[in-house]
């Protein structure tokens, strides 16, 4: 992996190694609380800006696969992202500052906001905007669900697995867990691992 | 009555439910949170989850709301820790073994076939909480300039649902 790079120069991955060796507990914990009470809108960029751009505590190549991981986990990306790059940096004490720092800003601000609703929520005018703002927020969900699928899907046939899952939630109303574990196994071996495939991968 | 084992129950089975994101669990949120518990209706939860899209953070933080309702503070931070913490400690544990699993070739397979269920799962989902949002033209033409934007756009959703937010309080004016 990156120890076999020797350079003269300073390399990224060299970059990396200074810049996480003078990383602590605290100072984790409060990059990721600032992470935590700035990401409005998503925090996966947020992460990359400060963990990538300004930290170098990660390189490119890991963070992408970081991401990765973090998808194929049940869990928030945000979170998981959170645990394994705290992970990296200072073991689990890191990967506990990172989360509980992500977390804690979004936390206080939507017990609040609960609290507010509860006394201000039937109030007319908040009622009409609480509708556009769900009605938003529905947009945004299916915007994001496009653009993973996009993303992440390997081939189109892929789409059939989706349609599935989606029939057997919504319309024949089968738990998700069974749904999950049903259409996964089946989708997994599905992609089962070729052979033609591995010899790609190793060229 | 005392909510507070519900509450641990519920969230952190719901927890390991959010393969490829917190909308997957969402349609046994509702079944859970909203049918079986009684802890809030289906609107305050659509509602919920909506404000926790202006929050900054991991965007599933409108449980915090749920467990406060229920059960106080107390019921906040149990929800807190029982969502949270199960997917963390896996996540730390796959973390870590990773990098061991490079060469296995299933990997990949799961991978790979894991993603198409985890997005059936997100756009599930979705389809369940737009059955309650999107209830009219109004409500559907906002939507509808949501999604049309983020495709053609990069822009930050947190601007797109205040901009919902001001339509709605136009659209809905009782004039």
């Amino acid at each position: 992996m990156s120890d076999a790079v020797v350079n003269p120069a300073l390399t990224e991955s060299q970059l990396v190694a200074a810049a996480r060796a003078k990383a602590t507990t605290a100072s984790i914990f409060r990059e990721f609380l600032i992470i935590g009470a700035t990401s409005f809108g998503g925090v996966v960029p947020y992460l990359r800006n400060s963990l990538l751009t300004k930290n170098h505590w990660v390189d490119d190549k890991e963070f992408v696969e970081l991401l990765s991981i973090s998808q194929s986990l049940p869990g928030l990306n945000a979170t998981n992202m959170a645990v394994l790059l705290g992970d990296r940096l200072r073991g689990w004490m890191g990967a506990a500052a990172a989360v509980v720092g992500v977390c804690l800003p979004g936390a206080v601000i939507m017990l609040l906001a609960g609290i507010a609703y509860r006394i201000r929520g039937d109030h007319a005018l908040v009622t009409y905007m609480l509708k556009g703002v769900a009605a938003a927020a529905a947009g945004l969900l299916l915007s994001t669900v496009i653009q993973l699928g996009k993303k992440s899907l390997s081939q189109h046939f892929d789409l059939v697995f989706v349609l599935i899952t989606v029939l057997l939630v919504n319309r024949l109303h089968v738990s998700v867990p069974r749904t999950l574990i049903a259409v996964g196994i089946v989708a997994i071996l599905f992609h089962y691992p070729r052979k033609a495939a591995k010899e790609d991968a190793s060229q | 009555m005392n909510q507070i084992p519900a509450l641990a129950r519920v969230f952190a089975y719901l927890s390991i439910l959010t393969v490829g994101g917190g909308m997957a669990a969402f349609p046994e949120m509702k079944i859970l949170t909203v049918d079986v518990h009684h802890w809030l209706d289906f609107h305050e939860l659509i509602h919920l989850y909506s404000v926790g899209q202006l929050a900054p953070g991991p965007n599933m933080m409108m449980i915090v709301s749920i467990g406060d309702w229920a059960g106080g503070l107390l019921g906040a931070a149990v929800v807190l820790i029982a969502f949270f913490g199960p997917t963390a400690l896996l996540a730390l544990i796959i973390g870590r073994a990773w990098n061991k699993l490079d060469k296995w070739p299933w990997r990949t397979s799961i991978q790979q076939g894991l993603a198409p269920v985890s997005i059936g799962l997100l756009l599930a989902g979705t389809l369940t909480m737009a059955k309650g949002a999107v209830t009219g033209w109004s409500t559907g033409g906002i939507a509808l300039a949501v999604l049309l934007t983020m495709l053609w756009r990069k822009v930050n959703p947190a601007l797109l649902v205040i901009g919902g937010a001001i339509a709605g309080g136009i659209a809905f004016m009782p004039k």
